[in-house]
């Protein structure tokens, strides 16, 4: 009787470890030779788990993960809008996550990041650009952001942007409040909005 | 249908074992870490190019298979003349644990016939993908498989 040679030929050759090895060897080599256009790393934070992603230009992606918003389904968004030559690569993030630890544990006040815009219409950035000149600590209205973009009426389209900022905590969106108190919304919930701005009210105060 | 292209990091991950066994088949398990680096190099660099829809199992290995054939062309030229009719094949690159004797059976047969038998008896393609991956007809590939096949029952079973 003839051994089963195709059984034989598929325990055969190379393992999956020696695979995974040479797709991480891989994966550095394309980081260096700068082949890859988006890089993207997880990180764990006191407001969940974040997504974060950068371009050569700079951080492009700042996404909360949870059922609605999976790890894939953001890598897929950003495949679609930016490039699909994405690739893991947690070491070239290491800046982005150290500044988010720090920010977290109150030691940080401010970011001093390159951000890509790309992902923002002119409006949005103009939007955002401005939340991002809210100090510390503080908040402003939607109405306010929106006189600051130069559209003093367009508060709601105001409220659109920042519900779809693609890069919030760094582009602090959580500082824009309602008109007469209320907190608005958040995109990533509002019990994330509350945890930043409990954050920095006790830091700014200390 | 998703109209546009997984995350490259996706697309890795999805063909990597299978990549770098082919390769590791192919080269032996010593040269597959660089023709896997080379492949998939490659690979990214066109990879925004690739159909959405299109064969990208037999496209990666189409890649892998040219990174495989300069792999061993330029051991070919650095084998010293008198030794360069040991080097054609596998011959010399270390056996894996499993089966050293079908490993070097293996190695002896010619490039094509040795991609043609992983393609269809490890990785289980029909012939019209491992057709496309040797870049020949149906009925080339066909013949290839079997006697890539033949000629390992001969010397192994």
């Amino acid at each position: 009787m003839t051994r089963d040679i195709e059984g034989a030929l598929k325990a055969t050759g190379g393992s999956a470890e020696g695979a995974a090895r040479a797709a991480s060897a891989f994966a550095r080599r394309a980081v260096d030779e700068g082949l890859v256009d988006v890089t993207y790393a997880r990180t764990d934070s006191p407001v969940g788990r974040l997504l974060l992603a950068t371009t050569p230009r700079g951080l492009v992606r700042v996404a909360y993960l949870n059922q609605a918003h999976s790890e894939e389904t953001v890598l897929e968004r950003l495949s679609a809008r930016v490039s699909p030559r994405i690739l893991e690569a947690p070491a070239h993030l290491d800046p982005v996550r150290r500044q988010l630890q720090e920010y977290f544990e109150g030691s940080r006040r401010s970011f001093a990041l390159e951000l890509d815009w790309m992902l923002m219409g002119p409006f949005s950035r103009r939007v955002l650009e401005r939340t991002s000149a809210i100090p510390y600590g503080e908040r402003a209205t939607y109405a306010e952001v929106a006189a600051d973009a130069g559209s003093p009426r367009a508060s709601r389209a105001a409220g659109n942007a920042l519900g779809a900022n693609p890069i919030p905590i760094v582009c602090p969106c959580h500082r824009v409040v309602a008109t007469g108190g209320g907190l608005g919304g958040y995109t990533g919930g509002l019990d994330r909005k509350l945890a930043l701005l409990a954050i920095e009210e006790r830091v700014a105060t200390s | 249908m998703s109209k546009s292209l997984p995350p490259f990091q996706a697309f890795l991950d999805g063909h990597r074992v299978e990549v770098f066994r082919f390769l590791a088949s192919m080269v032996g398990p010593d040269e597959a870490d660089d023709c896997f680096q080379e492949t998939f190099i490659a690979a990214l660099a066109a990879y925004p190019r690739l159909r959405p829809g299109s064969n990208a199992r037999a496209w990666i290995l189409t890649i892998a298979r040219h990174k495989a054939i300069d792999a061993v062309r330029a051991r070919e030229r650095r084998a010293v003349p008198d030794e360069g009719a040991a080097t054609t094949a596998v011959a010399g690159t270390a056996a894996p644990a499993e089966d050293p004797e079908l490993w070097q059976a293996v190695g002896a047969l010619p490039p094509k016939q040795r991609a043609a038998l992983y393609l269809r008896y490890v990785a289980d393609m029909p012939h019209r993908d491992v057709a496309q991956v040797l870049e020949c007809s149906e009925d080339a590939a066909r013949r290839s498989a079997h006697e890539g096949i033949t000629k390992l029952r001969e010397v192994w079973a």
